[in-house]
């Protein structure tokens, strides 16, 4: 009947302060999934793009057992680079990654780095690598602002690198540091030392070998050559999507409270009602409303709810929640230990996915809990609720 | 006949009743309190059904109705008047008026003459803006009548329709109500041991402990008081 939801919006509005005080806690909690969820989508996309940018690029070919989560490999984990990789690598496609263990003596202290070897004309990842400006007998080093911080060291310091070559020989050599770079990718960061890729190959003895070669985002890589697999793009950030997710997982626990707690507001308002309208059902009754009709007003009632919290978030959340996207999230020093490439501002994502779906979610949750009390109205005479009773 | 359950055994609340009452009637169940008044009343407002024996109601079979047809009934043919008023209290005066047209669906400018026609047959249509918590007793009962018969119903039933009302407004409510009655041709059936309402009856149904101890045609001397 067309009538119930204008009588059901009368009576919910009738009802005055207790309707409103729902609808704020539930705004709330409108918000605050919205928000969380916003961050969260954000924090993936950039942590993503970072990595994408800064490291993974289109995906890797990575040389025979080489894995970075296992630093065992690296011992065999180079090769020389096939004629169809080095092709791509030639025309700006790919650049090629050398990764030999080493350590570092800075500040009288010794420390295992990776020593990493970069194509200094490179421009597949963003990192600074054009900054080596080598000078005659030297080896110029690039440090990320993380290492150069623990290390001690700055720009223009020279360091001590030590590393076991091809054939096992330890040798090491004086590294002046070229450039400290900040970046948001901790990977590329902590524990390592990037020099040019030339000079590592030639104090390695690893003439034209690489452990990895990243290929240019937008480039469709070749086939693996025998010796080398290729690690898609989905394939490296699939960790991260899982780390994000269990994040995710563990955040929403906060907005299930706060949605939980609107809802048994909502709840606990819909018993009441009930109880309190008794002689208003009877009359209902006696007017001419069946039971089910009955049901369905004081359900659409309860479920209102929603429907006034997404008008009322709306009201606030849009702006509120459209300066966090535009502006940013400010993080607080020493997020770094968050473990994630977030940089200093996370910029929250709120897609029109997300939007509708929670507002689907807490329209269904609302019509949910506001039915559940409103069933007992199917069992009740006519005669008792006119008289107040309830059977 | 009508019996509630209690316990093991059985309360009787009706007991060989026997009454026809007819269209245009204006009549009372009178008796004290637990005579059965309002149960026969809520039987003949398909409220409730008979445990045993037959009620018709405008041809229809009270306990054969199903819920949705017993609302149907109500909501065509029946108006109810209560002793507190039960308007809803959210809705003006004229929203409380048009609620049973609006169930019946009957369309916005057609229920808006209707429901000012029946406001001024009870004096009302100054006040059609005003919600129930700014109506005097007598005015909510005033409403309570509109609402009654504003969809023209056949029967109207009104259960101790002036129990909240000082005398001049139970008698101003009582002369309204046999103007209807007389104007429009409904049947009035009241419930009541009022005094002042019993005067206006014009045929007096005494129930005592369930059943019909007595049945008299009076002459009904509303417009004598």
């Amino acid at each position: 009947m067309m009538a119930i939801p204008q009588l059901a919006l009368k009576n919910l509005l009738g009802a005055g302060i207790r309707t409103w005080l729902n609808v704020i806690v539930l705004s709330f909690s409108f918000v605050a999934i919205i928000a969380t969820q916003g961050l969260l989508e954000g924090m993936n996309d950039q942590v993503a793009q970072a990595m994408i940018d800064t490291e993974y690029g289109a995906g890797q070919f990575w040389y025979g057992s080489y894995d970075p989560y296992d630093p065992l490999t690296l011992k065999d984990g180079h090769g020389v680079v096939p004629p169809a990789i080095d092709a791509a690598i030639e025309k700006g496609e790919a650049t090629a990654i050398l990764i030999v263990q080493g350590s570092l003596y800075v500040q009288g202290r010794v420390r295992p780095v990776l020593i990493k070897g970069i194509d200094p004309g490179q421009t597949v990842v963003r990192l600074p690598s054009s900054r080596f400006r080598p000078v005659p007998g030297e080896i110029p080093a690039l440090a990320g602002a993380r290492m150069a911080k623990s290390g001690g060291m700055g720009v223009g310091d020279y360091v001590t690198l030590q590393w076991r070559d091809a054939r096992g020989t330890f040798d090491a050599q004086d590294a002046r540091i070229a450039e400290v770079f900040s970046t948001t990718v901790q990977s590329v960061d902590l524990n390592q030392v990037w020099i040019p890729l030339d000079t590592l190959r030639r104090v390695a003895r690893m003439e034209n070998e690489a452990t990895l070669v990243i290929a240019r985002p937008g480039f469709v890589p070749p086939p693996a050559p025998d010796g080398w697999h290729f690690k898609s793009q989905d394939d490296l950030l699939s960790d991260i999507r899982e780390v994000v997710r269990s994040k995710t997982v563990g955040s929403s626990v906060v907005y299930v409270i706060l949605l939980l707690l609107a809802l048994l507001a909502i709840f606990d308002t819909q018993v009441l009602s009930v109880w309190r309208r008794r002689k208003e059902i009877g009359t209902l009754m006696a007017l001419g409303m069946t039971r089910l009709k009955i049901i369905h007003l004081f359900t659409l009632e309860g479920a209102a709810h929603g429907v006034l919290a997404a008008l009322v978030a709306a009201l606030y959340g849009i702006p509120l929640l459209g300066s966090l996207a535009r502006d940013g999230w400010e993080l607080p020093a020493g997020v770094e230990s968050y473990g994630f490439a977030i940089g200093e501002r996370l910029f929250p994502v709120f897609s029109v996915g997300l939007v509708l779906g929670t507002t689907l979610l807490v329209l269904a949750t609302t019509t949910v809990v506001s039915f559940l009390p409103v069933r007992r109205i199917a069992d009740l005479k006519p005669t008792d609720a006119l008289r107040g009773k309830f059977t | 006949m009508k019996s509630y359950p209690m316990g093991d055994s059985s309360i009787v609340a009706l007991c060989d009743v026997t009454l026809t009452i007819r269209q245009g009637e204006f009549c009372g169940l009178v008796g004290p309190s637990g005579s059965g008044k309002t149960t026969l009343l809520n039987i003949v407002g398909t409220l409730d059904a008979p445990s045993g024996g037959s009620a018709t109601v405008l041809d229809e079979s009270v306990g054969a109705l199903s819920h949705e047809r017993a609302a149907e009934l109500r909501n065509r043919h029946i108006g109810f008047i209560f002793q507190t008023f039960n308007l809803l209290p959210v809705y003006t005066v004229y929203e409380n008026v048009e609620f049973p047209l609006i169930l019946l669906r009957i369309p916005s400018a057609k229920r808006r003459t209707m429901v000012m026609e029946s406001l001024e047959l009870v004096g009302l249509a100054d006040r059609a803006r005003s919600r129930p918590h700014q109506l005097s007793g007598g005015q909510s009962q005033r409403v309570a009548i509109c609402r009654a018969i504003v969809k023209r119903p056949e029967i109207v039933l009104a259960d101790e329709p002036t129990a909240n009302l000082d005398a001049a407004n139970s008698h101003a409510i009582l002369r309204t109500m046999e103007r209807l009655n007389s104007e429009l041709g409904t049947t009035f059936l009241f419930s009541t041991h009022d005094d002042k309402v019993i005067r206006y009856l014009r045929r007096k149904i005494s129930l005592v402990d369930g059943s019909v101890a007595s049945d008299v045609v009076q002459g009904g001397k509303g417009d004598g008081v």
